[in-house]
């Protein structure tokens, strides 16, 4: 989901394969099938690295880009009492990004490569976070249901096989519950308000579902990296278990609000118990994930400007570090 | 990326008085206030400690992974280090 299994195309680079033994592999894998955690230091296979650095980063990136769409209503905000509770969720997205940053860092990454890697293109971060905000109520829909999106992923990933990832994700998961239901609550007011207002929230539910289901990644069919996550134990569902799984439980909430799912072959399938839906717009997710959504080129320029007027922030905290410590000296 | 990096440092919480500190993750800050405040800021945002402690990460001593089972080997025969290694007849109470 927030890295959405983009890792396929660089699979190919594998090198350095060939200095690690049947037996480094074999030990390996068998710490990982008793459930062992991985720590920092510990030998690992070099693919488990990359794949962990590219996912854990991708992650830490879309945590970051993701506080623009919110940040776009943090003074427009219909109340006192909202914006203090966005500003709040906004702060606890960059708070995800920076223990994703530190859990990427134990593998030997450095904080300045994978900013550098953002800022310049290279790395990935979730499509979600290049739709627009139009509305007040699109507020609603991304609480609702791209960060509920966000917890189905994150709550297998406490269990992650490497350690510090898993430990992130414990903390991360706290925190987003609170996200969901604030998102959720913007929803029930907007669809118990007047008839504009729960328009409005019919139209950001409109807009935000397909994207929000885009968010769990390609069909397993042609997911071809997940098998090697999942022996890994870095993945514990496929994208379409856990996809089938949002739909289940949020079809039931958009019933509570009155609200009606942008699909007409969406339909309750007796026999299995889950809910049907129709075919996901591929070409639309692989657009947005090549840099043509609605909003990339705004979502990065505003990223890399950001990091420019810092630039002055950092240079005199480190001045200041230095004036210190020769006084102390 | 021609600027200098703020060191790493890692941070410790005690969540509640008469609980020991415990790693909670780690950051990045120009100096030690700073890793404070940012400790507190990132780590401790729903009251999650009464007291923080931030380390450089590169002044801390760590063991080896690689040589785990040799470094703590002497430990592993001394098993009368357990009360369990001591047979007590039934009928001795409190003991
Ligand atoms: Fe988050
Ligand atoms: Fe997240
Ligand atoms: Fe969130």
């Amino acid at each position: 989901m927030y890295t959405q299994g983009l890792d396929q195309a660089e699979k190919k680079e594998a090198g350095g394969a060939g200095k690690e033994s049947a037996e480094q592999l074999a030990a390996f894998q068998a710490r990982i099938d008793v459930e062992e955690k991985i720590e920092a230091k510990d030998w690992m296979p070099e693919a488990y690295r990359r794949t962990l650095i590219r996912q854990i980063s991708q992650h830490a990136h879309s945590e970051i880009i993701g506080m623009q769409p919110e940040g776009n209503w943090l003074t427009r905000a219909p109340t006192l009492k909202r914006k203090a509770i966005l500003l709040a969720k906004v702060q606890d997205e960059a708070g995800h990004g920076l223990y994703l940053y530190s859990a990427a860092e134990t593998l030997g990454v450095s904080r300045d490569r994978m900013v550098a890697d953002l800022l310049s293109g290279k790395a990935k971060y979730s499509s979600i976070f290049n739709y627009p905000t139009l509305t007040w109520a699109d507020i609603g829909a991304i609480g609702w249901l791209v960060d509920g999106a966000a917890i189905m992923n994150q709550i297998p990933l406490c269990r992650c096989s490497y350690g510090p990832y898993a430990r992130a994700m414990v903390r991360v998961c706290k925190e987003e519950s609170f996200h969901q239901r604030q998102g959720f609550e913007i929803m029930l007011t907007l669809c118990r308000g007047t008839d504009e207002q729960k328009a409005m929230a019919q139209d950001a539910l409109n807009r935000f579902w397909w994207p929000a289901l885009m968010m769990f990644g390609p069909n397993d069919s042609n997911s071809t990296h997940s098998a090697q996550s999942m022996a890994w134990k870095i993945k514990r569902f496929s994208n379409d278990e856990l996809r089938q799984k949002f739909v289940d439980i949020t079809v039931r909430q958009a019933d509570f609000l009155g609200l009606r799912i942008p699909d007409d072959e969406l339909s309750f399938n007796e026999a299995t118990g889950h809910y049907e839906f129709s075919e996901i717009d591929w070409q639309e997710f692989f657009d947005v994930i090549a840099g043509n959504g609605p909003c990339n080129k705004e979502r990065m320029s505003k990223r890399r400007k950001a990091h420019e007027d810092g630039a002055w922030v950092r240079e005199a905290a480190r001045a200041f570090a230095d004036k210190r410590s020769a006084q102390a000296a | 990326m021609s600027e200098q990096v703020w060191p790493l440092y890692e941070v410790f919480i005690r969540t509640r008085g008469g609980l020991s500190h415990r790693h909670a993750g780690s950051l990045h800050a120009a100096d030690d206030q700073m890793a404070l405040d940012h400790a507190r800021d990132t780590y401790t945002r729903r009251s999650e400690g009464v007291s923080l402690w931030v380390v450089r990460s590169d002044r801390i001593v760590a063991s080896d992974p690689a040589e785990t089972a040799a470094f703590f080997e002497p430990a592993a025969d001394k098993i009368y280090r357990h009360p369990t290694f001591y047979d007590i007849p039934d009928g001795v109470e409190n003991l």
